[in-house]
């Protein structure tokens, strides 16, 4: 089984209500869900809709082909009817009107929609009951039951789908960023709000008083990786996020973190530019800026997060990365990612590892803490300032010596140089080769990066049951770029298809530039809109 | 209306006081008689910043909280044009802070007409950088917990020498405010109260028509302490018109070389002109 | 001939005024002259220096070697006295060293007679003057065309009791004086004032303020508003308001303010403002080596900003090419509605060079703004095949506004959330880039036409190169260079070409990650042999460059 509902209609008509309580019941009924909004930059009106699939095998991505549609206003079905499958049906305002009515109260069409679908799927409907108890206020639960059961009477009954046992949580990307910076012990966190990223910013937000955690409004982007470079060089682990936009701001202080060697980590959830370009909408087109964003050279770490888990396990990673190393750790996440509300195995905190890195009085040698002293592989040890008496932490954004004064010394400055980026050879032990999925030995060897993960995932298990011979390699960890895996991989394929969401191909440049390798083929999208499996598939099926 | 487009509809949530600041300016645009293509709208990013799409007007629709920098370039480079920056409270004051203080200092001749609805609406919720104390927002869920800025006494403190308030619920009143700002040879900040129907449930319509008044007629906008008292009062009262006015020379007409002759842009220009700055590296 | 002449002092000890001086005397001589400087990040003391070279051939570089050391301190003598050629001397007063190969006058007894404290190093320049056997009145006369009255008494007097100090070690010949001495932050300024930049805005950051303060000086003649902004971040959001009114606009910072332009780059990229922004490169990450050179931001500025958008990088490579380049530039930004960067150096950004006259006729201003009798319904952003779309200047045509927007837009510049139109729109903008191609200078190619050794590198470094490879063509060496001008987007036919034939290739850049060679893996199928990479806030010497490529290449 593999349904997709679209609910659609103007911003401010509530469809996020109704896909909220839709994709809860859906998982507590034991499916996989994976749910993808598709929003305007604006509060009230326009056109906005969810895809909201569902299945008892895992879901990878969102699927443009629906079986219902709920259409709050008379736009969605003009705009989505094309997207119906055969068979498929058409839940308009107009075929719940009366009840609403009759209810008397606008709001609960959202409930009685739902009713409504839950029938059409031989769903059992205490379950949504539950949920509309936890997720509504005491005084409007009463009438949005009776909203639900209304909807069901109405609706027809056309399928009947046995559930299964919920074991998964239901989350989106910006929301396992957050869980996983918990989990780190991340005790800082600042941003200025900017779409799609301020998800990361709300959630903690919405935990900083339970988890202990400095969240912090600023008043721009070029305060908030200098603040959060103060509270790192403080001591505590410290995280700021933007999109694009924001992360441009940020670049002048992601210098400064190279140069003063504190450990933070940032995310960029991209959304596409250039400039102000579609705030609501996704894309990964800062690949590049990323690698090189900042004046003079330094070392940095780039991971782009693939999935919700990805998302959870890699953020917690990324501190441990920044503070073994020192360095700034950039997490690239999308708008897609980051808003997708998907179900997942609930993350195993078992799995992680707090590794601070930080130095005490046995470092202090002959009573004189060194904060830059030469060492084999790079890393100076860290003490923290205020901790040791009589020993003061000096960081300086001038070349400086191994004390932190400044120095103008040639000598000194060309080891300095050498000290922070001989990090990156020691840095390569801690780099994880990209996913491989399909089989074996592929003839056609598709790369991708980050958020595509699951549209890729969805073809290539397609293509793979009609018999081609494809695989694909998935980059997380993509500075210093892994290149082990793509090398093998890459002599053995006889057609190497660059699948990213950008106009330029950037993984392929780098692919070009590290690895000596050029991709055949390249199926680009820049649109503003997510990849789907089935997109992909068939433009893959294109160049094949 | 020469100033409408037909086919951009605005974006703007249904009771939005962005449509009565639309309709004001349009009114002063109109009594100034400026034409379209006389006037700049200049603008960051926001709901606000979203105007020169419904105003059919040059329009400069920048990066968020940069809508001064360039207005500055615009009038410099054509000082024949009127240039108006249109932005939010987040805008104009956090993320474009450091910049609203120096455009103060250059006195340059432009109106700025700052929408504050006291939240940031298009990102949903959060506090602005005039948000009381203790309001409870989408992201300071258990309230905010830095002061307010106080633009109109920051401006006053800075040395503006064109220092107003209006409200987007009296449309008579906010016009003149605008037509004298827009008239005003130097830098002009009228800060325009408006309600964010969304997200402020605070600072309502209500609640500012309920506070705002006319400063009396007999008030002198001359008086700079007095002014800054006007500035400061903003809890049960609300005091809305122009605060303080003084005649300065503005950043244009320090230059004599803008001041006199024609906009920069209208300059011939011809290389051989420069060929003379070589003599002093003979 | 060819001499050099070390200053050596504290910041604070009027060296580079003298420094200024021996130059144009020497320039007045008929010399050419190569005046490279390294002074320290403050206002007083630490130690500075300027080496003066001169040589009737051109000069393209520093040397390591010098013929005098004027000692304003005893630190000096230190420093630089491993500096000194065979037959080197230093001069300097006798407080401050008799050792041996010094030549030590009582010049602080002779200040005491002219009563003017400040005239001191005149007399060492005096000294200079008669070592080489240049004629007295040479000197006088540029000391009479810098100062006046008393200042120039004190100076003239000064002067001589210098010149009387010793007898004629040289008596070199003099020639015809017909160049013009300039450094490259004054060439690339008057490139610009040439091609009519009508706006500059920048907040002051070494060492790029020197653009910003020349002109500054000459804005009331010419006509430039220049602007010292509140922060870089304004610096590019300002150029832009400036150009989107009409003016021709340029800004400039170093790597570190550069960096807060980053999003305002992004924004020139969609609202297809043209801009040109310079980059004077100093050695990062953050604050760095503020008065140092370095060659470490050019993958930064190629890939500066969020999300894909046209722009073209040139580097400069002399201050000859620094004039021609910026003018370029202007005209580049406004055919194709695009921002180009200009990577300059501290080192050729401050460096003194004897070069011929530019020639202003040779400068043509191509403006590309469409003309009111071509317009029906404007539409700023008109798809087209070029994808450059007509550029009206706001406010010149009754009934026509002009809308710039950050966001997407349709044709009319009106924020759009379609799919079809966002597609079309940023093909538009990415078509401009295969057209700019056309434009596009190959790098110049100097040495031997298919050399075996290959060597590439970019912007200031070709000085040094071209020193470096003169010599080894003249020992018989099968080498040659490609030095990039243009950079991004990289101009690839004669590195195509001559990396099929070359044996290696030679990377020589001053960074430590190689980052041409980086851009020349990505684009070619080439990558470099052997890099020779300097990374200490230093300059590579003609010299330095040649024991490398002799040493590590040649052997």
């Amino acid at each position: 089984m593999d349904y997709s509902v679209l609910i659609g209609g103007a911003a401010g008509q509530g469809m996020d209500t109704c896909a909220i309580l839709l994709e809860k019941t859906l998982k507590r009924c034991g499916f996989s869900v994976y749910a993808s909004s598709d929003y305007m930059s604006r509060v009230r009106g326009g056109h906005n809709f969810f895809y909201i699939r569902f299945s008892d095998r895992k879901l990878y991505s969102f699927s443009p082909r629906v079986d219902l549609i709920f259409a709050m206003n008379k736009e969605t079905v003009d705009i989505h009817r094309s997207k119906l499958k055969e068979n498929g049906f058409i839940l308009t305002q107009e075929t719940i009107e009366d009840i609403v009515t009759k209810l008397g109260n606008p709001k609960v069409i959202n409930t009685v929609g739902l009713g409504f679908i839950l029938k059409y799927f031989g769903l059992p409907m205490d379950i949504a009951a539950e949920v509309i108890k936890e997720e509504f206020k005491e005084g409007i639960i009463e009438i949005n039951l009776r909203a639900l059961e209304e909807g069901y009477k109405q609706s027809k009954n056309r399928y009947s789908l046995t559930t299964f046992k919920d074991e998964s949580i239901l989350i989106n990307g910006n929301q396992a960023v957050g869980v996983g910076a918990i989990a780190a012990g991340c005790r800082f966190y600042c941003g200025y709000p900017m779409t799609p990223s301020t998800g990361v910013l709300n959630y903690l937000a919405a935990h900083s008083n339970e988890f202990g955690i400095a969240v912090d409004q600023v008043e721009d982007e070029v305060a908030a990786l200098n603040m959060a470079l103060g509270a790192a060089y403080a001591g505590v682990r410290a995280m700021t996020g933007s999109s694009g936009g924001g992360f441009a701001l940020m670049v002048e202080a992601l210098s400064l973190a190279g140069m003063i060697e504190v450990p933070v980590v940032l995310i960029n959830v991209q959304r596409p530019g250039p400039a102000t370009g579609f705030p609501t909408r996704t894309e990964q087109a800062d690949l590049r800026f990323m690698i090189h964003a900042g004046h003079g050279e330094f070392p940095r770490m780039v991971i782009a997060l693939r999935n919700v888990e990805d998302a959870f396990y890699q953020t917690v990673r990324a501190f441990n990365i920044a503070e073994k190393y020192q360095i700034p750790v950039l997490l690239m996440s999308d708008q897609h990612l980051a808003d997708s509300v998907v179900t997942v195995k609930p993350f195993d905190f078992t799995k992680v590892k707090v590794e601070r890195y930080i130095s005490g009085e046995e470092e202090v040698v002959d009573e004189e803490y060194k904060r830059y002293r030469f060492t084999e592989d790079g890393i100076s040890p860290r003490i923290l300032p205020g901790k040791i008496p009589g020993q003061v932490v000096l960081v300086d954004s001038d070349e400086h010596d191994e004390w932190g004064h400044i120095t103008e010394s040639d000598e000194i400055r060309t080891k300095m140089v050498d000290k922070r980026l001989k990090k990156y050879e020691y840095l390569k032990e801690d780099i994880q080769e990209p996913w491989f999925i399909g089989k074996d030995k592929p003839e056609n060897l598709i790369i991708c990066w980050g958020s595509t993960y699951g549209a890729v995932r969805e073809a290539v298990d397609r293509l793979i049951e009609e018999g081609y011979s494809i695989g694909a390699l998935i980059f997380g960890d993509i500075w210093p770029l892994p290149t082990k895996r793509l090398l093998d991989f890459g002599k053995m394929a006889k057609r190497i298809i660059d699948v990213e969401q950008n106009a330029t191909g950037q993984l392929e440049s780098l692919i070009r530039e590290v690895a000596l390798m050029k991709p055949t083929d390249r199926i680009l999208k820049y649109d503003g809109r997510p990849f789907s499996g089935e997109e992909v598939y068939k433009r893959i099926r294109e160049v094949l | 209306m020469k100033y409408e487009y037909k086919l951009y509809e605005p974006s703007w949530c249904p009771g939005c006081g962005n449509y009565m600041i639309r309709t004001a300016l349009k009114m002063a645009l109109e009594e100034l008689e400026i034409e379209p293509h006389e006037v700049v709208l200049v603008s960051g990013i926001g709901q606000a910043a979203k105007m020169q799409h419904y105003i059919k007007v040059n329009g400069f629709n920048g990066l968020h909280g940069r809508a001064i920098p360039p207005a500055i370039g615009i009038r410099l480079a054509n000082k024949n044009l009127k240039v108006i920056v249109e932005s939010g409270d987040g805008g104009s004051y956090g993320e474009g802070g450091n910049h609203f203080i120096h455009a103060i200092r250059r006195n340059i001749d432009i109106a700025h007409f700052v929408h504050d609805n006291q939240i940031y609406g298009l990102t949903k919720g959060q506090a602005s950088p005039t948000t009381a104390m203790g309001q409870k927002t989408t992201l300071q869920f258990d309230g905010v917990k830095v002061e307010p800025i106080k633009p109109l006494a920051l401006a006053l403190t800075m040395g503006a020498g064109f220092v107003a308030r209006g409200f987007s619920g009296d449309i008579p009143h906010l016009v003149s405010l605008m037509k004298a700002a827009i008239e005003y040879k130097g830098y002009a900040l009228v800060d325009i109260l408006q309600p964010c129907v969304v997200w402020n449930r605070v600072n309502t319509f209500a609640w500012y028509k309920n506070r705002v008044y006319h400063l009396p007629e007999d008030y002198d906008y001359t008086n700079k302490e007095e002014a800054m008292k006007k500035a400061l009062e903003f809890d049960d009262k609300i005091p809305i018109g122009i605060l303080y006015k003084e005649e300065k020379e503005s950043y244009e007409d320090r230059f004599d070389f803008i001041k006199n002759g024609p906009p920069l842009v209208d300059r011939q220009l011809n290389p051989m002109d420069a060929e003379r700055l070589m003599e002093e590296f003979r | 001939m060819d001499f050099s002449v070390l200053i050596g002092g504290a910041a604070g000890q009027g060296l580079e005024t003298s420094a200024h001086i021996l130059e144009h005397i020497l320039k007045r001589c008929g010399y050419n002259v190569f005046t490279y400087r390294d002074y320290m990040s403050r206002v007083r003391g630490g130690h500075n220096f300027t080496q003066i070279r001169f040589s009737d051939r051109e000069l393209n570089s520093f040397t390591n070697k010098v013929d005098i050391v004027l000692a304003l301190n005893e630190e000096t003598v230190l420093l630089h006295k491993e500096r000194l050629k065979e037959e080197g001397i230093i001069i300097c007063d006798e407080d401050i060293s008799n050792g041996d190969r010094t030549l030590s006058f009582p010049f602080r007894k002779i200040i005491g007679k002219i009563k003017n404290p400040k005239v001191i190093n005149t007399i060492g320049l005096g000294v200079i003057l008669k070592y080489f056997g240049i004629p007295l009145d040479i000197g006088e006369g540029v000391f009479g065309k810098l100062f006046k009255g008393k200042a120039y008494e004190d100076n003239k007097l000064a002067l001589r009791e210098g010149y009387n100090l010793i007898e004629e070690k040289y008596h070199l010949e003099l020639r015809e004086d017909k160049k013009i001495i300039i450094n490259g932050n004054s060439a690339l300024s008057l490139g610009a004032v040439a091609a009519g930049c009508r706006f500059y805005c920048g907040y002051p950051m070494t060492p790029s303020t020197s653009i910003l303060s020349y002109l500054s000086s000459k804005s009331h003649e010419m006509g430039i508003m220049v602007e010292q902004v509140e922060d870089e971040v304004a610096a590019l959001n300002m150029a832009l308001g400036a150009s989107y009114a009409g003016v021709r606009a340029m800004t400039g910072s170093s790597g570190g303010g550069f960096a807060l332009m980053v999003e305002a780059l992004s924004f020139a990229g969609i609202v297809e403002i043209p801009v040109v922004i310079v980059n004077a490169q100093r050695p990062g990450p953050a604050t760095g080596l503020s008065t140092r050179t370095e060659q470490g931001d050019l993958r930064f500025v190629i890939h500066a900003g969020h999300g894909e958008f046209p722009r073209m990088v040139m580097a400069l490579r002399s201050p000859e090419d620094a004039f021609y380049q910026t003018a370029r530039a202007f005209n580049l930004a406004d055919r194709y509605q695009i921002p180009v960067i200009i990577l300059t150096d501290l080192y050729l950004d401050d460096y003194t060079k004897t070069i011929e006259p530019f020639d202003f006729g040779r400068i043509k201003i191509e403006r590309h703004i469409l003309e009111e009798k071509d317009i029906k319904e404007y539409k700023r952003y008109e798809i087209t095949e070029s994808g450059i779309s007509p550029r009206l200047i706001p406010g010149k045509v009754a009934g026509q506004v002009v809308l710039a927007d950050s966001h997407e837009l349709d044709e009319y510049g009106h924020i759009t959330e379609d799919t079809h139109i966002r597609t079309e729109m940023a093909l538009k903008r990415m078509r401009k880039l295969d057209l700019l191609k056309d434009d596009l200078q190959e790098p110049w190619l100097i040495g031997v036409e298919e050399p075996e050794n290959l060597v590439v590198c970019w912007g200031s470094t070709y000085g040094a190169v071209k020193e470096a490879l003169d010599r080894l063509i003249e020992e018989g060496h099968s080498i040659g260079a490609l030095v990039f001008g243009d950079i991004y987007p990289l101009p690839k036919k004669k590195i195509m070409e001559l990396g099929r034939t070359a044996k290696r290739i030679i990377d020589i850049e001053q960074n430590m990650t190689g980052q041409l060679d980086s851009i020349i893996r990505e684009e070619t199928p080439y990558k470099s042999d052997i890099k020779i990479l300097k990374f200490d806030g230093r300059p590579f010497s003609g010299e330095e460059v040649y024991i490398k490529l002799k040493n590590e290449v040649l052997k």
